[in-house]
């Protein structure tokens, strides 16, 4: 059985990491902005699991199940502002989004 | 190398065993509820209607696949893939029976025993949502995209009471390997009574069987839950556009779902392939039922109705001997009888969703989330509070 | 065997997560994370994190992923119109992220030079009981910090989702 060093599946969660923060910066659509959020969240908890295994200890899923419960948490509430927003401005697009009271 | 022999011969064998029931347990359905609505059923195909599935499958195979213009092509035709396979992989994890030895190689009755077992299981139910919302959504039609909301809707919603229902009687078993599970529930109470999870001491699951069967009819969007393809409001929801193999797919994943719930609750909360009664009554109920069929064969083949009875009757008689014998054979017994339980008892629990099918109506759709989040979910949560708290008091 | 399979799914998540990307309809965008997230969950099997990588199909992409795909079908949410940008952010943006994503691989690289090799089976501390026993013990105040905050949650979205009355 050969195996696949460590770093490797940092250097794949850093690659993620990116790609997350690519598409929060790069795109519109409220949700598709969310969704970049949760991807960035996706390649953290490859780290905490990977640096888990590193370390022979259970904590890094720990932080993972907490992480997992704060985003279950975070798309709740936030998936309901985006709702509350698309009936009161009737688009999702970021760029229209701008006004404070109209 | 004999591990991946075993294993693809192991992996054959179910595909076929389960393709099968799935074809007869759409013509078992039909003759039931023909049956509870005082028909007669399928009747024309074979002796009973008896090739009826047969020919449901060639129909199927070769009616013409029309895709409507106005689909998002990859998701339409990508949603009937993630729903079939999501169910059919679930099937790999139930165990039909002990360890056996088959030509000098021992194995267990099960394709794959992972001691995450029952995760994998509620993972994949989750899944399938997919392919029922996606199909809603990609079909671009009104009436399918409604029946997508109300079932992703649904689903995520009674999810909830599914995984607390199914996690008392854990408490109880202490694994989540189903292999493991079953032989947690060996033995007999008081001699008689068997000791499974709905009796076991010291916190009895009857009603979480009831509350996980409840949340398994809406999980396989069945009658009175079956919301998302309610006929009478939205054509046919979800599948409205959908024709020819991608709906047999759809089908196929609604039976093949139902079948998984069957055995779930069977391995769960009934004590999986251990037989109902101690010792040799246990042992010679199975011969005993094959026998009493092959006796009535018998009487109606001498005794003929029609002119072809004298012949057909006695054939099948026979074959009901050899059935019967097969349980008496001491090498092949130890196969063939936790077969028979398991089977016996994902049977009755099949029988139930029939049944509930030919009884009750459909509910409405506010009156479907309100029961859940109403009713079903707090009575799931004080039903494992009270069980972790008998666990606790006696242990 | 190690190697495949963490070849293929690191590739199949990378995939993915550049489709999360660069599709312009949400609904691709969600199902594309929903791949990424299955990708995950198996390389989270190999690193020996059961309970998690199940909890992650369970929880993520089948409950959190269900939600985000609802409430775009909800809003009949349209593709992206493109919209007109700077000629320099266009000509900057790749360039751009390709040195965020080496600088980042770079310093993962430079902190940890000679990490042990994962094998498959070597940890095996990560099943339910495992991290049961963790959460309930050790972590056993964090836990219920978490599970208020999820109530402040469930009430947040109810307060924010409800139908005004006028």
């Amino acid at each position: 059985m050969n195996g696949v060093p460590l770093s490797w599946y940092l250097v794949l969660s850093a690659i993620l990491f990116s790609l997350g923060v690519a598409g929060f910066l790069f795109r519109r659509n409220i949700i598709t902005i969310f969704m970049s959020i949760e991807l960035m969240l996706n390649a953290v908890n490859l780290t905490f699991i990977a640096f888990s295994y590193d370390l022979r200890q259970v904590n890094g899923h720990i932080f993972t199940f907490f992480v997992m419960v704060v985003a279950a948490a975070e798309a709740a509430v936030g998936l309901a502002i985006i709702l509350t927003v698309y009936k009161n401005r009737g688009t999702l697009n970021a760029d229209d989004v701008n006004s404070l009271r109209f | 190398m004999e591990f991946f022999i075993v294993s693809t011969i192991k992996a054959l064998l179910v595909f076929f065993v389960l393709m099968t029931t799935l074809a007869y347990l759409q013509w078992v359905e039909r003759k039931v509820i023909a049956h509870i609505q005082l028909r007669q059923g399928p009747y024309r195909v074979g002796p009973h209607g008896l090739l009826q599935p047969l020919a449901d499958v060639i129909k199927l195979i070769t009616k013409e696949g029309i895709v409507p213009p106005h689909v998002n092509k990859f998701f339409y035709f990508l949603a009937p893939i993630i729903a079939v396979s999501m169910s059919l992989i679930a099937i790999s994890v139930i165990p039909f029976g002990g360890e056996i030895e088959v030509f000098g190689i021992t194995t267990h009755m099960q394709l794959t025993d992972l001691n995450i077992g029952l995760l994998l299981v509620l993972a994949l139910a989750s899944m399938g949502t997919y392919g029922i919302a996606l199909a809603g959504w990609a079909s671009n039609n009104k009436y399918s995209l409604l029946g997508g909301l109300r079932s992703s809707a649904q689903m995520v919603s009674y999810e909830l009471p599914l995984s607390l229902a199914i996690a008392s009687p854990l408490l109880l078993l202490n694994t989540l390997s189903l292999r493991e599970m079953v032989t947690q529930q060996e033995g007999f109470m008081l001699g008689f009574l068997p000791n499974w999870t709905i009796f076991q001491g010291p916190a009895p699951q009857l009603v979480g069987m009831v509350l996980f069967l409840i949340a398994a009819f809406a999980e396989t969007n069945r009658i009175p839950f079956d919301l998302p393809e309610a006929e009478t409001e939205l054509v046919a929801g979800f599948h409205a556009e959908y024709s020819s193999m991608k709906f047999a797919a759809f089908f196929m994943a609604e039976y093949s779902n139902m079948l998984t719930a069957a055995a779930v609750t069977t391995t769960v909360f009934l004590g999986g392939w251990l037989p109902a009664l101690p010792g040799m009554a246990g042992d010679l109920i199975a011969p005993a039922v094959f026998a009493t069929g092959g006796a009535v064969c018998l009487y109606h083949g001498l005794n003929p109705a029609r002119k072809r009875d004298k012949y057909t009757l006695p054939v099948f008689a026979l074959v009901f001997f050899g059935l019967a014998a097969l349980f008496l054979a001491p090498p092949l017994k130890d196969i063939a009888m936790p077969l028979f339980w398991f089977g016996a008892k994902t049977g009755a629990l099949l029988f139930v969703f029939i049944w509930i099918r030919g009884t009750l109506p459909r509910f409405r759709y506010d009156q479907l989330m309100g029961f859940c989040w109403k009713f079903l979910f707090p009575v799931a949560v004080l039903h494992l509070l009270a069980t972790a708290l008998l666990v606790a008091l006696a242990g | 065997m190690d190697l495949i399979l963490f070849l293929a799914f690191a590739a199949i998540a990378v995939i993915c997560a550049l489709s999360v990307v660069l599709q312009t309809h949400p609904i691709a965008s969600a199902l594309s994370l929903v791949g990424v997230m299955g990708a995950l969950s198996v390389l989270y099997l190999l690193l020996g994190a059961e309970f998690i990588a199940m909890v992650q199909v369970i929880v993520y992409a089948g409950a959190v992923m269900v939600l985000f795909v609802f409430v775009i079908m909800l809003l009949n949410a349209d593709a992206e119109s493109p919209r007109s940008t700077s000629a320099m952010a266009k000509a900057l943006g790749l360039p751009i992220f390709l040195a965020f994503a080496a600088v980042l691989a770079l310093a993962v690289l430079r902190l940890f030079p000679d990490t042990p090799l994962v094998r498959f089976g070597e940890f095996t501390g990560g099943g339910p009981a495992d991290v049961g026993m963790a959460l309930f013990t050790r972590y056993l105040l964090p836990f219920e910090v978490i599970s208020v905050l999820i109530l402040i949650a469930i009430v947040g979205a109810v307060v924010l989702a409800r139908k005004e009355i006028d």
